[in-house]
C-alpha cells in the first residue's frame, strides 16, 4: 500500500529531525549565555573531561549541562502528561495546567514549605516531591469526580480552571502567613525555572519520569483502544477500571514531578502534543508517546534558552516563554477545531 | 443446534435498581434477534448489559453454555464485538485504521497488524462495501458510511455475535437496507448470531428471525415475527392512541378523522387508497365502500375510516350491503368515484354509482375535484 509506505517515511523524518533538533537545542544551549564556549571545547569538554579551561568546565558541569537535561527531562514528561490527559478526557486541550492539577501540586507545596520551614532549616526534596504528586492527585480526583457526571467538554475545563483559583487562593492565604525567605522561594518557584538546578534534582526527576515514561510506552495498545472511547475500548477487551486508575496515576505522576522539580509550566502539555499530531499526522499511542517526549525535551530547552538569553541579563521566568509560545498554539488549535465541526 | 448465547432470567437496570426483570432467550448461531419498543424502554439497557457496559442485577448471560461472568476480557472480546450509538470522533485516524482497532484481542503487545490482520481489515471492508474509503479520513465520511466502517471494525473483530444498537438511525432509507442486507448476509454466511435493537418495526420484521418487545418492567413479548408483529401487539407496545400501526404494510397511518360521514368514496383495487388520504389530510369522516376483505383498500381504509362498506373476499356483494352502502349514500352529499374497474363480482359498486347520481348527490372523480369541493 501506498500510504502505508508514505506514512512510513513520515515518521522516520519526524523522528530522525526531532533527535537532531535535540542534539542541536543541547549544543546551542551549552553554547550560549553570560559566557559563550565555542563547541570545539563543549565537545572536548563533555567528552573527553578536558578540564583546562577550568571556568568554561565548571560552567557546563555545574551549571548549563544539569540545567538543560532537568529542562529536558520535565518538558519530557510534562507533555506526555498533556498527551495521557488528552487521551483520557477525549479533550484537545486538557493538560495538567489547565484541569487545575499544577495547582494542586503548588498548594500542597506550599503547605509543605511553609509548615514544615520552622521544623526543617532544608526540606528534602522527597518530601516537596510526594506533597506535590499528593496534591496533583487531589485536583485530579475532583476533576474526576465532575467530569462523571459532566460530560460537556467546555464544562470540565470550567472546572479546571474553579479548581486553580482555589488552590491559587489556599497557597495566597498561606503566603500571609509565610516568612519572608519561604515567600521568595515560592513565588520564584510558582513561576516556573530550571535554574539553579542540580545533579541530584535532574537524577532524582529522571528516576521517577523514565520508568514513567517507559510504562507509559508498554501501555500505548490500551491506549490506542481508548481512543474511540470507553465503550469500544472495554468491548475489545480492555480493563477500564484498571486501565484508568493507571493512566491517573501515571499523569499525575508526571505532572506533580515536574511541579516539584521546576514549578507550574503551562501550554507545554497541550502544544507539545498537538505539535507532535501535527507533525506525525496521527493519534496512534506508540508514535505519539515517544514523539511527544522528545518533542516536550526539545521544546523545554529551547523556551529556558529564550528565558535566560532574550533578556540578558534578566532571566524570564519560564512559564513566561510556554506561555507566550503556547497560547497561540491553543487559540489557533481551538479555531481551526470548531471550524471543521462546522463543516 | 446449541445455543450460541442464552439470557436466563437477567435483571437489568442501573445503579443496583431493576429497570427490566426476568428476560429469558436464546438464540443459536446465525440468528438475528431485534428489540423494540417504545423510546426509554430500556433497549439499550439489556444491550449494553449483554456486552457487559452494565453489570446485571440478576440472572445469568451464557455464551456457548459457559457464564459470560467466568470468562475474561480477551475471552468475550474474540466473540462478542459492538456496534455502539457512541458517536465516535477520532483525529486523524483514517478509516483503515478505525477498523484496524477491531483486531485488537489478537494483536501483540504494541499492536502491530502482521499481513494476516491486514488482510482481515481489508476483508471486512469489502464485506461492508467500504474499501473506496479505506484511506478517508473518518472525520470526512457521511454517517451511512461512518455506521459501515463501525460495522467493518465489529466484523474485523472477528466475533461470533456482533450486538448493535439502533445500528440504522441517523440512515436514510438506502443506507437502512444496505446496512440490514450485510447483516442478513453475515448472519447466513458466516453463522454470525445478531443482537440489536432497531427503531423501524417494518425492518425488524423483515430482518429478524425473533424479535424482543420491551416495555415496562418486563418483556412485553418475545417470538417470531409473525407471532409479534400485529396491529394489536404494536399499537399497545408503543400506546399508539392516535393513527395506527399497519402490520400487514409494516407501515404507520395518521388518526382516522371522528365524526359523521360527509363523503363516501366507492374503491377498490388501490383507488380509493389517494383519496382516503386526501380526506384523512383535510379532516374529513368518510365512508368506504364496498370494497372486499382482501382488497388493497380495504386495509388502509379499515384505519383512516370508521365507516367501512366491506365484503367477504372471493365472493358477490350481497344486497344487505348494497343497501347499506346506499343507506351511507343518502346521508352524505358527496360521492367520490375513485375510477375503480368495475368486473363480475363488484357490479355493485356501478349501481351505487348510479343511485348516488340518481339522488343527485355531487359526484366526485378526480383529486383536482375534491380539492375544490367544500366538504
Amino acid at each position: 500500500m501506498t500510504g502505508e509506505s508514505r506514512n512510513r517515511i513520515r515518521y522516520t523524518i519526524v523522528f530522525v529531525g526531532l533527535l537532531v533538533l535535540f542534539c542541536v537545542s543541547i549544543i546551542w544551549n551549552i553554547n550560549t549565555g553570560s559566557v559563550s564556549i565555542p563547541l570545539k571545547d563543549i565537545l572536548s569538554i563533555i567528552f573527553r573531561g578536558d578540564a583546562t579551561d577550568a571556568t568554561a568546565y565548571g560552567i557546563i558541569w555545574k551549571i548549563r549541562l544539569p540545567r538543560l537535561m532537568l529542562a529536558a527531562v520535565l518538558g519530557g514528561a510534562l507533555s506526555l502528561s498533556g498527551f495521557l490527559l488528552q487521551t483520557f478526557f477525549r479533550n484537545p486541550i486538557a493538560g495538567p495546567f489547565v484541569l487545575g492539577i499544577s495547582s494542586g501540586a503548588k498548594m500542597f507545596l506550599a503547605v509543605v514549605t511553609i509548615g514544615l520551614s520552622s521544623a526543617f532549616t532544608y526540606i528534602p526534596v522527597i518530601f516537596t516531591v510526594i506533597a506535590a504528586f499528593l496534591g496533583s492527585m487531589l485536583s485530579m480526583f475532583i476533576v474526576l469526580a465532575f467530569s462523571g457526571k459532566i460530560k460537556n467538554m467546555s464544562m470540565l475545563l470550567v472546572i479546571g480552571i474553579m479548581i486553580s483559583y482555589i488552590c491559587s487562593a489556599v497557597t495566597d492565604f498561606l503566603i500571609n502567613f509565610a516568612n519572608e525567605s519561604d515567600i521568595v522561594n515560592l513565588t520564584h518557584w510558582s513561576h516556573g525555572s530550571f535554574s539553579a538546578a542540580s545533579w541530584s534534582d535532574v537524577g532524582i526527576s529522571a528516576a521517577i519520569i523514565l520508568p514513567t515514561a517507559l510504562v507509559v510506552f508498554f501501555l500505548s495498545k490500551p491506549i490506542s483502544a481508548y481512543t474511540l472511547g470507553e465503550g469500544y475500548a472495554r468491548s475489545l477487551g480492555v480493563n477500564i477500571k484498571l486501565f484508568r486508575i493507571l493512566l491517573i496515576i501515571l499523569s499525575s505522576i508526571l505532572s506533580a514531578a515536574v511541579t516539584a522539580f521546576a514549578g507550574p509550566i503551562s501550554f507545554v502539555g497541550i502544544a507539545v502534543p498537538h505539535i507532535c499530531r501535527l507533525m506525525l499526522k496521527t493519534t496512534k499511542p506508540v508514535l505519539m508517546i515517544p514523539a511527544s517526549f522528545l518533542c516536550g525535551a526539545v521544546f523545554c530547552m529551547f523556551c529556558d534558552l529564550v528565558a535566560r538569553t532574550v533578556f540578558s541579563p534578566v532571566e524570564l521566568s519560564i512559564s513566561t516563554v510556554t506561555s507566550a509560545i503556547g497560547a497561540p498554539i491553543v487559540i489557533w488549535l481551538m479555531v481551526t477545531r470548531r471550524s471543521k465541526r462546522e463543516e | 443446534m446449541k445455543n450460541k448465547i442464552a439470557l436466563d432470567s437477567l435483571t437489568v437496570g442501573y445503579n443496583g435498581n431493576p429497570l427490566i426483570s426476568d428476560i429469558t432467550l436464546s438464540l443459536v448461531p446465525g440468528e438475528i434477534l431485534s428489540l423494540i419498543g417504545p423510546n426509554g424502554a430500556g433497549k439499550s439497557t439489556i444491550l449494553k448489559t449483554i456486552t457487559r457496559h452494565l453489570a446485571s442485577i440478576g440472572g445469568t448471560i451464557y455464551i456457548d453454555g459457559n457464564d459470560m461472568h467466568s470468562m475474561n476480557g480477551r475471552d468475550i472480546a474474540t466473540r462478542m464485538a459492538v456496534v455502539l450509538t457512541d458517536r465516535v470522533r477520532p483525529e486523524l485516524m483514517t478509516c483503515y485504521e478505525l477498523v484496524a482497532t477491531g483486531r485488537y484481542p489478537y494483536t501483540g503487545n504494541f499492536g502491530r497488524l502482521t499481513p494476516e490482520d491486514k488482510a482481515i481489515v481489508t476483508k471486512s471492508l469489502e464485506t461492508v462495501h467500504a474499501l473506496e474509503i479505506a484511506d478517508r479520513d473518518v472525520s470526512e465520511i457521511s454517517d451511512g458510511q461512518r455506521q459501515r466502517i463501525m460495522l467493518a471494525r465489529a466484523i474485523c473483530q472477528d466475533p461470533e455475535i456482533i450486538v448493535l444498537d439502533e445500528p440504522t438511525s441517523f440512515l436514510d432509507i438506502k443506507h437502512k437496507i444496505e446496512l440490514l442486507e450485510i447483516l442478513r448476509s453475515m448472519a447466513k454466511e458466516r453463522g454470525i448470531t445478531v443482537v440489536m435493537s432497531l427503531h423501524d418495526i417494518d425492518l425488524a420484521e423483515k430482518i429478524s428471525d425473533k424479535i424482543v418487545c420491551v416495555k415496562g418492567d418486563h418483556i412485553a413479548a418475545y417470538g417470531t415475527p409473525d407471532e409479534i408483529i400485529t396491529d394489536e401487539t404494536i399499537s399497545k407496545l408503543y400506546e399508539i392512541e392516535r393513527g395506527s400501526f399497519n402490520a400487514l404494510f409494516g407501515s404507520v397511518e395518521l388518526d382516522a378523522p371522528k365524526g359523521e360521514p360527509r363523503c363516501f368514496v366507492i374503491g377498490g383495487a388501490g383507488y380509493g387508497v389517494q383519496f382516503y388520504r386526501a380526506l384523512q389530510k383535510r379532516g374529513v369522516p368518510f365512508a368506504a365502500g364496498i370494497l372486499f376483505d382482501n382488497d388493497i383498500d380495504t386495509a388502509i381504509a379499515r384505519s383512516l375510516s370508521d365507516h367501512l362498506v366491506c365484503a367477504q373476499a372471493f365472493a358477490p356483494i350481497g344486497s344487505e350491503l348494497a343497501t347499506r352502502a346506499k343507506a351511507l349514500i343518502n346521508s352524505v352529499e358527496y360521492v367520490i368515484d375513485s375510477g375503480c374497474p368495475v368486473g363480475e363480482f363488484n357490479q355493485a359498486n356501478a349501481e351505487l354509482l348510479e343511485y348516488a347520481r340518481s339522488c343527485g348527490k355531487s359526484v366526485i372523480s378526480s383529486l383536482e375535484e375534491l380539492a375544490e369541493a367544500t366538504l
